[in-house]
């Protein structure tokens, strides 16, 4: 209800909708033309070839793409907090997180999803995959669990704002870097990194261990194969600890007012 | 003053603590408490009408943020219809409306209208129930021909009324409301007091209002509560405000020529004279007239004027007669 | 010299506004060096699987990653430089308030992004390119003629930067809603600026193009002048062409502009 009526809202300039929907879908789109020109000098990065990079690059952006469209708007809390119009929102009977997420909710932000479908059809299109039912299952399983990983991603930044109104941009850091990151194939980048985004921050479960599965290539950290089939309890899991964060954040934030 | 089964809004040793961290150097920073509601208590009962003044920082915002359940207080009990605010905040919100003055509730590019759907799905109120109370909202606070207009193109007093029906869609039975006439011209203010008075006379509204404008509380609480430094200074009838900070209201005089200072019986006395016009300040409890007579008796008027006290003034002398006393 | 101590102070005014906010300062610092881990690895493969891409060697390349990331803030490559501030007071129309000020309004702006510029590279800039020079290898010059040779390139690129997003401001005297403008220019510099790839790695026609456009005085002529890949007198020479002239276009608007103020009166 309350994202139907952002989205009227930012009607109400359309022309300002059309441009900025595009820039979305431009400026991501972008990063992937940035990719096609290094394959266009290489033939393969880290032994992932550009259709398999494809792959990682459409699931994490569109795992993204729909975890910001949800809840993107999270970074503005900082600002509700500074500007004291988060009152607003707690005098009134719905939980404020899912006011906080409708906040300037905006279409706008399809632009990221679509250009990450196309370059997942892409992908799908041109990667060699030997397709079996597991497999099959496991792609609309890792695209929402990724979804909801990043949406943890999100509110545990949010909940970060309330202690630090100003630095809303480490959450940048692991959102958009997080997407970024998962752009590439794991093989690219350092043990000790792949581990921190395994075992501490599980980002890898939003694309690289599942694909590395679909794809039938082994996990830089030698996993047995059932964990690609993981996410969904990590997806839970890590929902959990960015609501406990939450709570904590709102409760400190009604303790010392601001 | 009210009994255990009348209070409708119990406030009993209540307080605020706050921790500021203050930069003092280049690195160092010194963490310092600050007490911004100590030890207030007071009560109210369904359907009154309380005017909550005080100079600002005095703890006002504070203590309406702990009765919607915003803020958790430091220490004390605090409960409202039966309710902890802090720990049901949610429950609670259904049955207060709050309106913050400088802060609009409204969605700013949509019509006014599309505001009021949200609340009425939000506060899940019955179809029958939200037509009756918007109709009634908007023929009381004039909103007619306004709902379809886009809230950033409504003036200040127009978007005001808007906010103050979007806290009462649902009907709530303790309304907040945060400097509701700051920055209206006298028409709307005038609009939105009555609305007020009516709110509470049919419906039994429980209102408490924070002010800087003392007609808001002369023209609609019967009582006022004031607070400074985060205690109670005082609680009753503004008349007895008057008496205990012995405020002033100021006559401004135009005579038709300079003169010296006209002669007045105290305790009224001329304060200030500046070419033609005087200044006379008499007791806010007298009444004007027969000092209007005399003056008009013995000089030549051209045009008059009174002002009345504001808040700051009358608390100022408050704190000087409690120094001298 | 009474003006040019008027804009030294508008400079000064500029670097301490941006200083205040430390904590989203330190925020960016860290956002930086993580953006910068990224891509090192993805550079590093990159150079693995085709040494001298472009050029460059392997530390070249890695060098090239920490500029990029100094630079990002510096260059207000991803936002975040005056021209929100200066397109938001176009809206609200209080830039006629600045056109009747005996400053000029080109010069006062310039002033203040410089400022805000300096501030970002030693705030945000230099402790990503410390972090990356000692956790990886770079290749950085021995001697001190080089690096004063670079930080020229550097304030030359700072004036590049600003001459773009002047321009891009000044759009809004005829948009109004300049959010979409600045977009496009957003991802347009991030691209044509090599953030996401040097441009000498571009392949081809398109690679030729873009070393020719403006945003290549950015990112990649300081960094050809650092890492003695590029001579600094040629370098000063594209850089200062294209500042003239993005100069002296934003002169032009800003003039019809200006008319355009005086006519409809604010």
């Amino acid at each position: 209800m309350v994202a139907a009526m952002w989205i009227r809202s930012t009607m109400a300039y359309r022309a300002s909708f059309v441009l900025t929907t595009f820039g979305n879908f431009a400026a991501t789109g972008l990063d992937f033309v940035a990719i096609m020109l290094m394959f266009s000098r290489v033939d393969a990065l880290g032994g992932y070839a550009l259709p398999e990079v494809a792959f990682l690059y459409g699931l994490s952006s569109v795992s993204f793409g729909l975890a910001d469209l949800a809840i993107g708007s999270m970074d503005r809390l900082g600002h509700r907090v500074r500007d004291g119009t988060l009152d607003t929102l707690l005098v009134r009977p719905a939980p404020v997180l899912a006011q906080v997420a409708a906040d300037r909710f905006g279409l706008r932000r399809l632009g990221r999803v679509t250009q990450g479908v196309l370059v997942l059809g892409y992908a799908l299109v041109t990667v060699d995959i030997d397709w079996t039912a597991a497999r099959l299952l496991l792609m609309p399983v890792m695209l929402l669990s990724g979804a909801v990983i990043f949406c943890a991603v999100f509110v545990a930044g949010a909940a970060f704002q309330f202690v630090a109104q100003d630095a809303a941009e480490v959450s940048n850091a692991f959102t958009y870097g997080g997407t970024t990151l998962l752009q590439y194939p794991p093989t690219l980048f350092a043990r000790e990194l792949v581990r921190g985004v395994t075992f501490v921050l599980p980002l890898a479960f939003v694309n690289w261990l599942p694909a590395a599965y679909v794809l039938g290539r082994p996990y830089p950290l030698r996993l047995p194969a059932w964990m690609a089939f993981t996410p969904p309890l990590v997806a839970v899991v890590c929902a959990a600890a960015a609501g406990t964060a939450w709570r904590a954040g709102l409760r400190s934030y009604r303790s010392t007012g601001s | 003053m009210t009994g255990v089964d009348t209070a409708f809004i119990e406030v009993d040793r209540v307080e605020k603590v706050f921790e500021v961290r203050r930069k003092t150097g280049l690195l160092k920073r010194e963490r310092r408490q600050v007490r911004a509601v100590d030890a207030l208590s007071f009560t109210v009962a369904r359907g009154e009408m309380v005017g909550y003044i005080g100079p600002n920082g005095a703890g006002k915002s504070t203590t309406i943020k702990m009765l919607t359940g915003i803020l958790t207080p430091s220490g004390g009990r605090l409960r409202v219809a039966g309710i902890d605010p802090s720990r049901e905040r949610t429950r609670l919100a259904h049955r207060i409306g709050v309106v913050f003055g400088q802060r609009t509730t409204l969605w700013w590019d949509l019509p006014l209208i599309d505001s009021y759907r949200l609340m009425h799905r939000m506060y899940r109120i019955p179809d029958a129930r939200y037509r009756e109370n918007l109709d009634r909202c908007v023929e009381l606070l004039e909103l007619d021909g306004l709902l379809d207009v886009p809230v950033r193109q409504l003036s200040l007093g127009q978007r005001m009324r808007g906010d103050i029906a979007a806290a009462l869609l649902h009907d709530p039975e303790v309304l907040y409301l945060d400097e509701p006439t700051i920055g209206l011209d006298v028409v709307s203010k005038a609009r939105v007091r009555g609305f007020l008075r009516e709110l509470n006379a049919e419906r039994g509204t429980t209102v408490l209002l924070t002010t800087h404008d003392l007609q808001d509380i002369e023209q609609l609480c019967s009582r006022v509560m004031v607070i400074d430094h985060g205690r109670l200074m005082y609680d009753g009838p503004l008349a007895g405000l008057h008496e205990a900070g012995e405020s002033e209201r100021t006559l401004v005089v135009d005579l038709e020529r300079e003169l010296p200072p006209i002669e007045v019986p105290a305790p009224a006395r001329v304060v200030r004279v500046q070419g033609p016009r005087q200044w006379v300040a008499f007791p806010a409890s007298q009444s004007a007239a027969p000092l209007v007579a005399r003056i008009a008796a013995v000089c030549p008027l051209v045009d008059l004027s009174v002002r009345e006290p504001d808040i700051e003034a009358v608390i100022a002398k408050m704190y000087a007669e409690k120094a001298t006393a | 010299m009474g003006s040019g101590r008027l804009y030294a102070a508008v400079t000064a005014g500029g670097f301490r506004r941006y200083a205040t906010y430390r904590a989203a300062t330190a925020a960016g610092v860290f956002t930086n060096t993580v953006f910068g881990l990224i891509l090192v690895y993805v550079y590093l493969a990159l150079w693995d699987e085709r040494p001298h891409l472009g050029g460059y060697d392997q530390a070249q390349a890695v060098t090239y990653v920490w500029l990029g990331q100094a630079f990002l803030s510096t260059l207000a490559l991803g936002g975040g430089g005056v021209e929100g501030e200066l397109m938001e007071r176009i809206r609200s129309g209080d830039i006629a308030v600045d056109l009747y000020r005996p400053a000029d309004l080109q010069a006062w702006w310039l002033a203040a992004d410089m400022g805000r510029a300096l501030f970002q590279l030693l705030g945000r800039g230099v402790v990503p390119f410390a972090f990356g020079a000692l956790v990886f290898p770079v290749a950085l010059p021995g001697d001190v003629l080089t690096w004063v040779a670079f930080l020229v390139a550097v304030v030359l690129a700072m004036v590049v930067s600003f001459g773009i997003r002047f321009l891009v401001a000044l759009s809004a005297f005829w948009l109004m809603d300049g959010t979409g403008a600045a977009q496009a220019a957003w991802f347009l510099g991030y691209f044509c600026s090599g953030m996401l790839l040097p441009l000498n790695a571009f392949p081809g026609a398109l690679g030729e193009v873009v070393r020719a456009l403006p945003w290549s005085s950015m990112l990649q002529a300081p960094a050809d002048v650092l890492l003695g890949e590029a001579g600094a007198l040629p370098t000063y020479a594209f850089q200062a062409g294209w500042a003239v002239v993005l100069l002296a276009a934003g002169r032009l608007v800003q003039t019809a502009a200006t008319r355009r103020v005086v006519v409809q009166g604010g």
